[in-house]
This record gives C-alpha cells, sequence and structure tokens, in this order.
C-alpha cells in the first residue's frame, strides 16, 4: 500500500510521540513577520532561551508596511515599534531579515517560494494562517499562533496531531477567463468553509498537473479558507523547473541530489486518503465571492442565492451575509456597484496575477470614481513587472502602482475601506471588516476579474472584456 | 504563564450565538498593531460591540448580566480565519477559561490550548439549550470536567468532546508546549542529522 505526502513528509520529521498523544514535529523552515512574532520573541527573552537554527528561521515585513512611501519612522507610530522590534530580534538573534532595503522584501507567502526558499519535503511554519501556501510545492506547511512561534524558535519543533488527507481532483482543463482563483473559490463553496476540519488537502489531477507554480501557490493559499489547515501539490518538473536557479534552491552540485529527495516524497501511485472530492474544471466560470465568508461565492453568470432554497445549515450565515453586505437575494452577481479594486496580496500578488490583470486594462479606463490599486507581492514581483512594463499599462490605465506589502488584504496599514465601500478584491477573505471598515464589503475575485470590475465600474464577466 | 494541570473548570457562561465567527470579528486586525497582548482585551468583538456610531450594540460582552462569565458560548466553526493568538489571548484578556462550541477552526483551538484554555465541542441541541440557558439564566454556574468529558449545567449533564491528545494536555498539565519539546533535544538533533536537506544540500549564502 503506498504512502502520501504527508505520512511521508510527517514521519521523515518525527521527532517523538509526546505523552499526550500528538508528535514532536521537525520544522524545517520556519518564516516570521512582523505581527505574531514579538511576543514570541519576549517569551523567548522572559526564559532566557536562543534561537535553536537561526539558519532556517527567515524574517520579512509585509502586514503594518504602508504602500505609498518607504521613508522611515512610518507615520504610524505602532507600526513603527512593530517594525523595530522585528529589526532588533532578527539582529539579535542573527537571523535573515528581508527588510525595505533589501530589495528582496515582501509578502512572506511571495518570498518563500520566490527566494527558493520554500522546497519539497520541507515542513514550513510561519505564524499566519495562509503558510498553506508553500505546500504548493510538496512541502507541509501551515499557520501556527505566537506560543508555537515561540515552541519553534526555541526548538525547531512543535507539539502537532497528524491531520487526515483528503485528495481533491481537478478534472479537465479550465476554460479562457477562469483561472486558478476560481478552482478554489469553487472548491471552498462546493465543501464549506469548515469542510476541512482535521484533513489536509492534496489537489491534483489534470487541471492541477496543467498549472504553473504561481497558479498552485493560488490554490494551495486558500487551503486554510476551506477549514484545512495544509494545502498541497505533489511536486513535479514544473516545481523542480520553477526552483532552479533560486538563489536559496540548491546549486549545481547538489541539484540531483534534491531532486532526487524532492521525487521521492511525492505520494505514490497507489497511495490511500481518508476522503476524495472530485471537481470538474470545464464546468467552472468566473467566480465571486460575495458575503462574509469565502464559501459564499457565486459564478458571474449566477444570481445571489435565496436563503429558503439553501440548506438550513447554511442560512443563518446567508442571512448575517445580506443584513452586512445589503445585496438582494436574487440580483444577479455581475452589475454589482464596486467602488475600490485591489490587486495584490499572498493569494493573488504574483507576476502572472499581474500581467492577467494587466492584459484587461492594457488600452482601458479605470471607472471614474472607482479607487484602484495595484500591489505587487515582493520588491522581485515589482521589479519584473517593471522591467516588462506593466506598471506603465497599470498607471495609463489609471491604476495607483504601490510598494509591496499586505496592503489592503487586512486593515493593518493604511489600505483601507473607507465606510460602505465595495471593493473588488483579489485577496482572500471577505470577512466583515477584514479591510479595516466595519461596515466596508469585500468581492474577492480573480485579478483580472478585478480588473475587469475596476474599468467597469461593476462586477463584469472578464471573458466578456478579454474577448 | 506557566503550565499546570486543568481537570474542572466551574462558572458563569456568555453566549455569543452565530456560525462562522472569525478571527476579525473576535479581534480586528487594527488593534493587533502592538508588540505585546496586553492591550487587546478592550478591543475584543470591537467592531460587534458598537454601531457606526460608536454606540454599545448590547453584545453579550457588555451585559451585566454576564460580567464575569468564565465559559463562552457559541455554534459551528468558532475562530475561523486567521492564525492570530491575539484573538484567545483578547478572550482571555476579557476573562475567558473555556470555550463551548458546536465545533472550532483548527488553529484557534490550538492557539486556545497554547494558553491554557480548553476548547470543547457539544452536540448542536445541546449548544442551543446552553445557549438558552445562559441567555435566560445567566446567573447559572457551568461546570466543565475535562476527565469525564461532561458539563453540568441548569440540573443536566451533557457530553462534550475533544481530541484525545488536546485533552490529555490539559490533564497532565503539558499545555505550555515548550518546556517539553525542549526536553526532546537530543532526539531533535537526530532528526536534524538525518534531513536531506539539512546534511546534504543545506541552504546556500542566497
Amino acid at each position: 500500500m503506498g504512502k502520501n505526502l504527508l505520512d511521508k513528509v510527517w514521519d521523515l520529521h518525527t521527532v517523538r510521540r509526546l505523552p499526550s498523544g500528538e508528535d514532536q514535529l521537525f520544522i524545517g523552515l520556519h518564516l516570521v513577520h512582523e505581527v505574531t512574532s514579538p511576543q514570541a520573541f519576549a517569551m523567548l527573552e522572559a526564559r532566557g532561551i536562543g534561537v535553536l537554527h537561526p539558519k532556517r528561521t527567515f524574517a520579512t515585513a509585509d502586514h503594518i508596511i504602508p504602500t505609498d512611501s518607504s521613508s522611515r519612522p512610518f507615520a504610524d507610530r505602532l507600526a513603527e515599534e512593530m517594525m523595530r522590534a522585528l529589526e532588533a530580534n532578527a539582529a539579535r538573534y542573527g537571523i535573515r531579515f528581508f527588510g525595505p532595503g533589501s530589495g528582496l522584501q515582501g509578502i512572506v507567502h511571495v518570498i518563500g517560494p520566490e527566494l527558493g526558499l520554500s522546497q519539497p519535503g520541507l515542513t514550513i511554519a510561519c505564524g499566519d494562517s495562509h503558510t498553506s501556501t508553500h505546500g504548493a510545492l510538496g512541502a507541509i506547511a501551515f499557520g501556527i499562533g505566537t506560543s508555537q512561534v515561540r515552541d519553534v524558535l526555541a526548538t525547531q519543533t512543535l507539539s502537532l496531531a497528524r491531520p487526515k488527507v483528503r485528495r481533491i481532483e481537478v478534472r479537465g482543463r479550465l476554460r479562457a477567463g477562469v483561472y486558478a482563483k476560481d478552482v478554489i473559490l469553487g472548491i471552498i463553496a462546493s465543501l464549506g468553509v469548515n469542510g476541512g476540519l482535521g484533513h489536509a488537502y492534496e489537489y491534483g489531477g489534470q487541471a492541477v498537473e496543467a498549472m504553473s507554480m504561481e497558479e498552485r501557490l493560488t490554490i494551495c493559499n486558500m487551503s486554510i479558507e476551506g477549514g484545512a489547515r495544509v494545502g498541497y501539490i505533489n511536486p513535479d518538473q514544473t516545481t523542480f523547473a520553477y526552483l532552479q536557479g533560486r538563489p536559496f534552491a540548491p546549486h549545481d552540485g547538489q541539484w540531483e541530489k534534491a531532486v532526487r529527495f524532492w521525487r521521492g516524497v511525492a505520494s505514490d501511485p497507489d497511495a490511500t486518503y481518508d476522503d476524495r472530492f472530485v471537481l470538474e474544471a470545464d464546468r467552472l466560470q468566473p467566480m465571486v465571492a460575495w458575503g462574509i465568508n469565502p464559501g459564499q461565492a457565486a459564478g458571474v453568470e449566477e444570481k445571489l442565492p435565496l436563503p429558503g432554497e439553501r440548506p438550513a445549515a447554511e442560512r443563518e450565515t446567508l442571512e448575517k451575509a445580506y443584513a452586512h453586505t445589503g445585496f438582494t437575494p436574487g440580483a444577479p452577481v455581475a452589475g454589482t456597484r464596486v467602488d475600490v479594486a485591489f490587486i495584490g496580496s499572498c493569494t493573488n500578488g504574483r507576476l502572472s496575477d499581474l500581467r492577467e490583470a494587466a492584459r484587461v486594462a492594457r488600452g482601458r479606463k479605470v471607472a471614474g470614481r472607482v479607487r484602484a490599486l495595484v500591489v505587487p507581492g515582493s520588491q522581485r514581483v515589482a521589479d519584473a513587472a517593471q522591467a516588462e512594463g506593466l506598471d506603465q499599462v497599470f498607471r495609463e490605465a489609471g491604476f495607483q502602482w504601490r510598494l509591496p506589502g499586505c496592503s489592503m488584504c487586512l486593515g493593518m496599514n493604511p489600505d483601507v475601506l473607507v465606510g460602505e465601500e465595495v471593493c473588488a478584491s483579489s485577496s482572500n477573505r471577505n470577512f466583515i471588516g477584514r479591510q479595516g471598515s466595519p461596515r466596508g464589503r469585500t468581492l474577492l475575485m480573480s485579478p483580472a476579474m478585478v480588473a475587469a470590475a475596476a474599468i467597469a465600474g461593476q462586477v463584469t464577466d472578464v471573458r466578456e472584456v478579454l474577448s | 504563564m506557566s503550565s499546570s494541570v486543568i481537570r474542572q473548570l466551574k462558572g458563569r457562561a456568555v453566549p455569543v450565538r452565530g456560525n462562522d465567527i472569525d478571527t476579525d470579528r473576535i479581534i480586528p486586525a487594527r488593534f493587533m498593531k502592538t508588540v505585546s497582548f496586553d492591550s487587546l482585551g478592550q478591543h475584543v468583538f470591537h467592531d460587534v460591540r458598537r454601531d457606526p456610531q460608536g454606540k454599545p450594540t448590547g453584545h453579550p460582552f457588555d451585559d451585566p448580566r454576564h460580567a464575569g462569565a468564565v465559559i463562552l458560548l457559541a455554534n459551528r466553526n468558532f475562530g475561523c480565519g486567521s492564525s492570530r493568538e491575539h484573538a484567545p489571548q483578547a478572550l482571555a484578556a476579557w476573562g475567558i477559561r473555556a470555550v463551548v462550541a458546536e465545533s472550532f477552526a483548527e488553529i484557534f483551538a490550538g492557539n486556545c490550548t497554547a494558553i491554557g484554555i480548553p476548547a470543547v465541542e457539544v452536540e448542536a441541541a445541546d449548544a442551543e439549550a446552553l445557549l438558552r440557558l445562559a441567555e435566560t439564566r445567566p446567573e447559572t454556574d457551568l461546570d466543565l470536567d475535562l476527565e469525564a468529558l461532561r458539563l453540568q449545567a441548569g440540573g443536566k449533564s451533557y457530553p462534550v468532546r475533544m481530541p484525545e491528545a488536546r485533552r490529555k494536555v490539559f490533564l497532565i498539565g503539558s499545555w505550555d508546549t515548550m518546556g517539553l519539546l525542549l526536553e526532546g533535544r537530543s532526539e531533535i538533533a537526530a532528526v536534524a542529522a538525518r534531513l536531506p536537506y539539512l546534511a546534504e544540500f543545506p541552504y546556500p549564502r542566497g
């Protein structure tokens, strides 16, 4: 009987069985950022303990970074204090810090893969729930809380229970104008925002195998929005080609050895799973998560659901969603008015995302009253996009071209919604208040769909714009 | 906080109805701009406790009948969303010592455990009965017994569930994991020595 990737990687990293029955699991890569680490470093200091593996620990700043100016000190005193704490902690414990001056700064889940830090067969932890992103490379990657950040800093291990594994097979081919974002929104809409509790999601099938690494990162990124703490894709030629030549990927003499190890961790052809789910890719249309959680999503050709026609278990949250959004049950999704457009985030702030959005924006103009932002996921993404002239395409269309950071994905920096604004957003969460205004409304969609919404001033089927 | 054995917990409850109550609701991100956890208690459930004009909405956390409650009652998928430990820390700062719900998001339940707050599950019908009890007779004490996996309240006994490993962590007092993990030092070194990405192809200087 074959083993799946999760079991192989878990077994390889198990230090010992703890008295509770959980496993002590070795962590191969620890990524640290400014929001969830200062308290962890303070706990270490209070107990007089150091960082066990500083060379497997890397830091960046993303959540609180202003995207309109890089000047220091930051206008926000609290943000400045967090930044200084991270700089001081990284220096003190010998942790490599990719600060704004490094040319390598960016959103933690963008820089890990693009620098070649995230690799197949690793266990990866970070004090951020979207750490599942790194599973796209065939790693077991998950978000942790601050006490666990402390544990990893001190011991390079965590106390964890092994999850079950659900194989999610995405069959067929995506139609033009339908993206990885639509696939993961479709999966979450089908399985629910808590459908993945206790599970890791293994994504596979023809559509996933055909995806680029950046598309795969988008899929794995939102695993947690479906309740699965871990999401991964088996490493293959696409993975190896993506990693080759990246700064922290194995160099020439070690490359073959690494690839051999990476191939070995992929799920065996006869691997067993606790559960399976199949999604037909060719039936998917561009999705819009219109409600107050990412599972409340509908196709752009569809109408908003009528609470009375949905299962009883969904009704309460649906009614809350309508109470918050003010949208009308049964109204078509397309045509929903948009005030703000945000392209960026750890879900969709990579070069291919910006290229797809730029295809839509090129030669067109953002609707007069729409405030539209493009925020590259990292300085490397920004550099590459600028080298292709994408910044010019966006600027000419009336988008603001910003500095890398989490920006409008969450209200921890100056990029926030105001009042009841409706935002077409390529980010990952539409929770109430997520984008900084308690009354703001978030419509999650692919970057191309956001660009189309920015131009039309309302939700629009990007396929009509592109055709 | 150092680890201690937690077998039982008794006190009044505060009902917070609704499914999928996410961590942004529990503690909005803008209040996480801090290098400590000290200020979080005052902001717990901030945006649902006040209307846009800043007037109190009558949220259970502001209801004097629930002042001093130590057990939070909720419905399905409580604590979904981000990995912020700030969420259970904010609840703890308000006074919460245990959470009882139909189900929990996994990272949230783990974060609760890490700071000594048991997160236990009850059947949907029992959650409804307990919510109603707390709403109608807020003075009632709930008695949570992790050893017996029972919750006694209002003359009734309700079964509760939690992953066995998580339950043991409270019963043996090892929820503060760092000390325990440090004890595995030699085994940690042994695993590090056998991992090919440490031994054979470590990160180049980059």
